[in-house]
């Protein structure tokens, strides 16, 4: 009538050796985001290339990494923020209140140390950052109302200090203005910071385990909270960190444009969240690399200076952001999807 | 074996949900190099009992003791560090990261710099892997894996730390037959090691084949604790469902009539196969067997909830092919899920919104704009026969009990008018009083000549309310029962993969 389970025939496949051209596949997929990036990348180099050969110029390139060095250092902590699946919109209001508090300050203090601009710029950011932090790690409320809130408070301090005023070029010392464009080695300064920023990062995220711990967090919190991560800290600190990247990025802000009013940076989080998205981090968390979010900032600084070297009108570029995050987004669904089926045939063969 | 002193105990544990006591005053001890089977019916506390070992829960009175001191599980990292393991059902794993991580999340393997040392994880857990007879290996992405593989990395898990518990809850259900044979391989590895395992499933034969100790828990009670050899299959069956039949079931007789709805064959790759059977109108069809069995599985495919691989259904002899629960509810099936907070209500909205919800066509005009004193109608005709206690068909759902938020889920159905309902565990947490009212409403829904499936993991529900019971176990119809034949007894062997009659082999 009947057999025991237990006496249910061996799956002949059960001790198959390591699959292991599948199991590299698959583990190589994470990679393969990045490596999709640098195809993305050398194709448009290539197209603008043949069409506008003086885009092909290394000082071309300078200036494109140099363009998209703040938003760089932004997308960093960004990244930092994503991977615990939660999103920081008010990092532009941080890098614009930053950028006008210090090139106020240095305006009333036209002696003052830069070093010290730079740590009240940084202060500045962890303050707000802070208050980011401890609304969504320890209060518990979702971080796109905590940010999109603290958006517009931090935009509105902003105004509030400024009360309309701007800080001019010729207020502030040429020794500041000399920082954003400056050169070392023959690099330009803000690349260097920016490349430094993100390596640290990148190697906290890749070799520490609390930078582990941040994966695990936005992969499977329930998981994290099982083995014994701390949760809500680690959350408050990847929104303390954004905050102070922010904050350090602003004062760079301000060297670089020299000119600052209160609506600077207006926007920016629209872009850095477009450069880690298109980087291949997953918006929900839990996977992404530092390389691919730089990747990604770069990939948005080369559209953009190509759409100005084929003398596209500016006005397309937010459309082309947009379907940059677009094609990106739906690629990884897809991919992802495709891999899955694969894996299901797989097995269902096996068994 | 010499008598080894108990490693840890429980001790007079007990634990209450709101008014449930769902565990009360249980006591047993878990010895070193000993296998300790716990076994019991659905609800009767076992996952509970588990959690509060694994530092999910803390109970309400006794304690867990370690070398004969009460200890505090605060949380599972301090459950771990106290050397208990557990082993979940459901694998909670990282989808994202790969098996290493999986298994040394938060204590990674570090270098001179303390970073962490990848080589060295990757190979501590290929040779980890490579004990499991694992077919994957350590950089393999989570995502990829099966639940019987996330399973097995659960168990690498424990193997990579200091494990002097070991709590296994039902490792078995999804495994193949021969990984079960690894797995218990592995377990008796363990137990030489003088690992304390306690060791949860459904499967008697397994606790023959690998228990040393047997605990039997019934209604969050202690019913007993004994040596594997000295307790029969018998005793244990009776131990787990002797209950006597007080709670009182009041089936109508009704007339049967045509059948209304038959399926053949259906199979669904890994949840069910080849799975028949005739529903009449007028007749309760109960559907009994373990939690995971297939059950509720064939009740979603029948209403398009998940595809078939294979199979028929026919509704009063005509095939019909359903794809969504939109052609399951055309063809007059109705189905009221388990799970009535997840599936079956917006507990949002009021009582009347949600019993027109799935016929908001028929209460509205062509433009969809909806017909309210309609609605208010259809709602308050069924708020009075179903009886359902609340201040008006304004009321939100959410302030419901159990029992009158079940009644509007299946007042919603009704108003499509169906001539097959299922229900899902229909009276799941629902109190005493409240559930004899929802046996009666679905005896008369019965009575006005609706078949009925009704699936339930409560035996005396099953034997009272229906007609005819069929039982599952491992996706397949293990056992067909008519009203009068049925005894918990023999239900319980079908739904235990045991054959009528066959005697256990030791």
């Amino acid at each position: 009538m009947q057999t025991k389970s237990s006496t249910s025939p061996t799956p002949a496949s059960g001790a198959a050796p390591v699959d292991t051209s599948l199991a590299s596949v698959v583990a190589r997929i994470g990679q393969a985001r990045e490596f999709g990036l640098l195809v993305v990348l050398a194709v448009i180099i290539a197209f603008v290339g043949v069409q506008q050969p003086r885009f092909l110029q290394i000082s071309n390139f300078e200036h494109i990494l140099q363009s998209i060095a703040i938003i760089a250092i932004v997308a960093v902590g960004e990244t930092l923020v994503i991977l615990t699946r939660n999103v920081d919109l008010s990092v532009g209001s941080v890098v614009g209140f930053s950028a006008f508090a210090s090139a106020n300050l240095l305006k009333n203090h036209p002696s003052l140390n830069l070093l010290l601009v730079f740590l009240f710029g940084c202060a500045i950011g962890a303050v707000l950052g802070a208050v980011n932090g401890l609304l969504v790690a320890y209060a518990g409320i979702p971080a796109i109302v905590v940010t999109l809130g603290t958006l517009n408070i931090y935009r509105g301090l902003d105004f509030a200090v400024a009360g309309g005023s701007e800080v001019s070029a010729f207020q502030v010392p040429t020794a500041f203005l000399n920082i954003a464009g400056d050169y070392v080695l023959g690099i330009p300064l803000l690349v260097i910071i920016a490349a430094a920023i993100a390596l640290i990062a990148g190697y906290f995220l890749r070799y520490s385990r609390q930078g582990r711990q941040l994966y695990a967090i936005g992969s499977n919190p329930d998981a994290a909270r099982v083995v014994g991560i701390r949760k809500s800290r680690l959350t408050f600190m990847a929104f303390l960190t954004t905050g102070i990247l922010s904050g350090f990025a602003g004062v760079l802000w301000a060297s670089y444009f020299a000119t600052i009013n209160s609506g600077a940076a207006g926007g920016l989080e629209l872009l850095v969240i477009a450069a880690v998205v298109v980087g291949g981090v997953n918006i929900f968390g839990g996977s992404g690399t530092m390389l691919g979010a730089m990747l990604g900032a770069i990939v948005l600084g080369v559209i953009q200076n190509a759409l100005g070297v084929l003398r596209v009108d500016q006005f397309w570029l937010q459309a082309i952001y947009g379907a940059a995050i677009l094609i990106a987004v739906t690629l990884d669904a897809l991919v992802t999807r495709q891999v899955q089926r694969l894996l299901i045939a797989r097995r269902a063969q096996r068994e | 074996m010499t008598p080894a002193p108990p490693l840890a105990a429980l001790r007079d544990i007990t634990k209450r949900f709101g008014d449930v006591e769902v565990l009360r005053q249980v006591s047993f001890p878990l010895c070193a190099g000993e296998v300790h089977a716990l076994v019991g019916e659905n609800g009767a506390g076992k996952s509970t009992l588990v959690k509060i070992l694994a530092g999910v829960h803390a109970p309400d009175g006794g304690s867990v003791l370690l070398d004969d001191q009460p200890v505090t599980l605060h949380n599972p990292a301090q459950a771990q560090r106290l050397g208990i393991a557990v082993i979940h059902q459901q694998p909670s794993l990282f989808p994202d990261l790969d098996v290493a991580e999986n298994i040394y999340m938060g204590r990674q393997p570090l270098g001179a710099m303390r970073q962490v040392d990848w080589a060295l994880m990757y190979r501590e857990v290929n040779a980890l892997l490579h004990r499991l007879d694992a077919h994957f290996d350590a950089r393999t992405p989570v995502r990829s894996l099966s639940i019987a593989d996330q399973q097995l990395i659960e168990i690498a898990k424990a193997l990579s730390m200091t494990t002097r518990v070991l709590v296994m809850d039902e490792p078995t259900a999804a495994l193949s037959g021969r990984e079960v044979e690894d797995l218990f391989a592995i377990v008796r590895q363990l137990r030489e090691q003088g690992v304390a395992v306690l060791f949860i499933t459904h499967r008697l034969e397994e606790i023959y084949d690998l228990a040393d100790r047997v605990t039997v828990l019934r209604d969050g009670a202690h019913i007993l604790t004994k040596p594997i050899g000295e307790v029969t299959q018998a005793e244990l069956i009776r131990a787990m469902v002797g209950r006597d039949m007080s709670a009182l079931f009041p089936k109508q007789t009704t007339s049967i009539g045509t059948v209304a709805l038959e399926v053949r064959g259906l199979t669904r790759k890994g949840e069910f196969r080849d799975v028949s059977f005739q529903a009449h109108r007028g007749e309760i069809l109960g559907f009994a067997g373990l939690v995971g069995a297939g059950r509720t599985e064939v009740a979603r495919a029948i209403f398009g909830l998940e595809p078939l691989d294979a199979g028929e259904i026919m509704l009063d002899g005509q095939p019909v092919s359903i794809h969504a629960p939109a052609d399951a509810m055309r063809h007059g099936i109705a189905y009221v899920p388990e799970d009535r907070y997840e599936h079956g209500l917006v507990r949002q909205f009021p009582i009347v919104t949600n019993v027109t919800m799935p016929i908001w066509r028929a209460v509205s005009n062509r433009l969809g704009i909806v017909n309210t004193r309609r609605e208010r109608d259809i709602a308050t005709d069924y708020f009075n026969r179903l009886q359902i206690r609340a201040t008006g068909i304004e009321q939100l759902t959410q302030s419901l009990s159990g029992g009158n938020q079940q009644k509007v889920v299946i007042s919603k159905w009704l108003a499509t008018h169906p001539q097959v309902l299922i229900l899902d565990e229909p009276t799941r947490g629902i109190d005493i009083g409240a559930k004899a009212e929802v046996h009666r409403l679905i005896s008369q829904l019965a009575a006005e000549g609706i078949a009925i499936l009704m699936i339930s993991s409560e035996l005396p529900e099953v034997l009272g309310m229906s007609d005819r019971i069929l039982v599952m176990h491992e996706g397949t119809i293990a056992g067909e029962f008519s009203r009068d034949d049925a005894d918990q007894e023999r239900i319980m062997a079908a739904a235990i993969g045991q054959a009528e009659g066959e005697p256990h082999a030791n």
